[in-house]
């Protein structure tokens, strides 16, 4: 399959439309989703960008955490990673564990809400 | 369905006119044979209450007012911690009594009057919305004020004898915590910064302070502000028995700074002002670390609020786009989390 428009190119497309020609012609609840709809190709453009690299290296962090053995998904690990923590095997003392939780967590927070004033104060740990 | 749908129409237009004509009949009651109502506009389409503006003029005197009512005037609870529409006008009246600044309360209506449930109260004048209470130059000599008087409003509602009040429901922090996981664990969406800030939040639970009467949503967008500073604490549905120390932290929730989080109480202020002000107005002595507990509690909640959200429209109950995006907000609480948390290891 073909790039060009890029998957990229079409959202940003859409996103442009909703702002410069929907939502201008819009008002009340109608102009508030119509924002809404525009953050959120804003959130899946960053998503698309930015989420492969951060979730290998998220992998790669978790499967540290977790001691699992073999290669397994993101999803598999955060849920024994939740796991781990519940039963006390790890808390905010375990080495790594509070790093690893606010490296996931920025990366997060930079493709949901990149303005958020939490995301200013949080310094990356050093890796 | 599409009959379905023209009874809903129906509905939505029998209560707009069931309202005006319970009005008039009030205003006449209320005002003499002259008080005719004006202007009536539904302000908010919450799925728990209808607020609508209203005018009644009587000779020269215009009213401005406010309607808080049930929808369709039968009283459906939210959920299981809202408390119904004559108790919140009870609490109005015990909190002007002991002092807090709230919006008079000019009449009541019981469930099954042609009303429904419902009651009315003074449209106080002043601005509600964070981001111009923080940012508007109107503002620039209330916000230095603001802590002392949240913290003064807050030994007031805390004062208020328990033998005053209706019952109540009661909720400390333990019970709290327990009630926010089982939602979290009930949508199975496992995210591990909650799962170590309820783990955190389970060994350093503090002891409780004696029980008092708690606002339960005590922040930015339920207060209104002028030029002068605090004018009124409003909507007072999720009010309970439970720690005084709930709502001090409740406001200081980064969430509800609106980006100015250098200013941990509302973005607005320091909390030893506030603090300060609250223990001088017979409030208990309180430090800023036995804030420490309750904000993060309160972060955590309102996180798995936002969860909550994105589960109605994971299940299909309100397919809107606002409902799926706010569950890319989560993840704001969880740095506020971890960057508490960080903070709190360190401190020991």
């Amino acid at each position: 399959m073909y790039d060009g428009p890029s998957t990229v190119e079409l959202i940003e497309a859409v996103k442009r439309f909703i702002d410069e020609r929907a939502a201008p012609e819009l008002s009340g609840h109608a102009a508030f989703h119509a924002r809404v709809a525009s953050n959120v190709l804003g959130t899946v453009i960053r998503e698309l960008q930015q989420r492969p690299a951060a979730e290998a290296k998220e992998q790669d962090r978790l499967m540290a955490l977790t001691g699992a053995g073999d290669e397994q998904d993101v999803a598999s690990l955060n849920r024994r990673l939740c796991e781990l923590i519940r039963e006390g095997a790890l808390d905010e003392r375990s080495p790594g564990l509070l790093a690893h939780l606010k490296s996931t967590t920025i990366d997060q927070l930079s493709v949901d809400q990149p303005n958020y004033s939490g995301l200013a104060q949080a310094v990356p740990p050093q890796a | 369905m599409a009959r379905l749908l023209f009874l809903a129409i129906v509905a939505k237009m029998g209560s707009a006119d069931q309202i005006e004509t319970a009005l008039g009949d009030w205003a006449k009651a209320t005002f003499g044979p002259h008080g005719a109502v004006s202007g009536l506009q539904r302000l908010s389409g919450g799925a728990s209450q209808e607020t609508w503006a209203f005018e009644v003029h009587a000779g020269n005197d215009e009213n401005r007012l406010i309607l808080r009512r049930a929808p369709g005037g039968v009283s459906v609870a939210r959920s299981s911690e809202a408390i119904g529409l004559g108790i919140e006008a009870k609490l109005l009246e015990r909190a002007a009594l002991a002092g807090v600044p709230v919006p008079p309360v000019e009449g009541v209506f019981a469930a099954g009057s042609d009303m429904g449930e419902a009651f009315i109260m003074r449209r106080i004048a002043g601005e509600t919305l964070g981001r111009r209470i923080l940012r508007d130059a109107a503002f620039v000599e209330a916000r230095p004020k603001l802590a002392a008087q949240c913290g003064r409003a807050l030994a007031g509602i805390h004062s208020i004898d328990r033998k005053d009040l209706p019952d109540l429901p009661s909720s400390d922090g333990l019970s709290q915590l327990e009630k926010y996981e089982a939602i979290y664990r009930g949508v199975d969406l496992p995210r591990p910064v909650f799962e170590l800030a309820m783990s955190w939040l389970k060994r350093h639970a503090p002891e409780p302070l004696p029980t008092v009467l708690v606002h339960g949503d005590f922040r930015l967008g339920n207060l209104i502000v002028d030029e002068s500073g605090l004018v009124s604490v409003l909507d007072w549905e999720l009010a309970h028995f439970g720690d005084p120390r709930e709502d001090i932290a409740w406001v200081c929730v980064n969430s509800w700074r609106f980006g100015h989080r250098d200013k941990r109480v509302g973005g607005f202020g320091d909390l030893p002002d506030l603090l300060d002000a609250y223990s001088a107005a017979g409030g208990p002595m309180i430090r800023p670390r036995d804030i420490d507990w309750w904000e993060t509690l309160g972060s955590l909640k309102w996180g798995i609020m936002c969860m909550i959200m994105y589960q109605s429209y994971r299940s299909g109950s309100d397919p809107s786009v606002e409902r799926a995006a706010i569950g890319r907000r989560v993840s704001e609480t969880e740095i506020d989390l971890v960057n508490l948390l960080e903070r709190l290891s360190a401190d020991v």
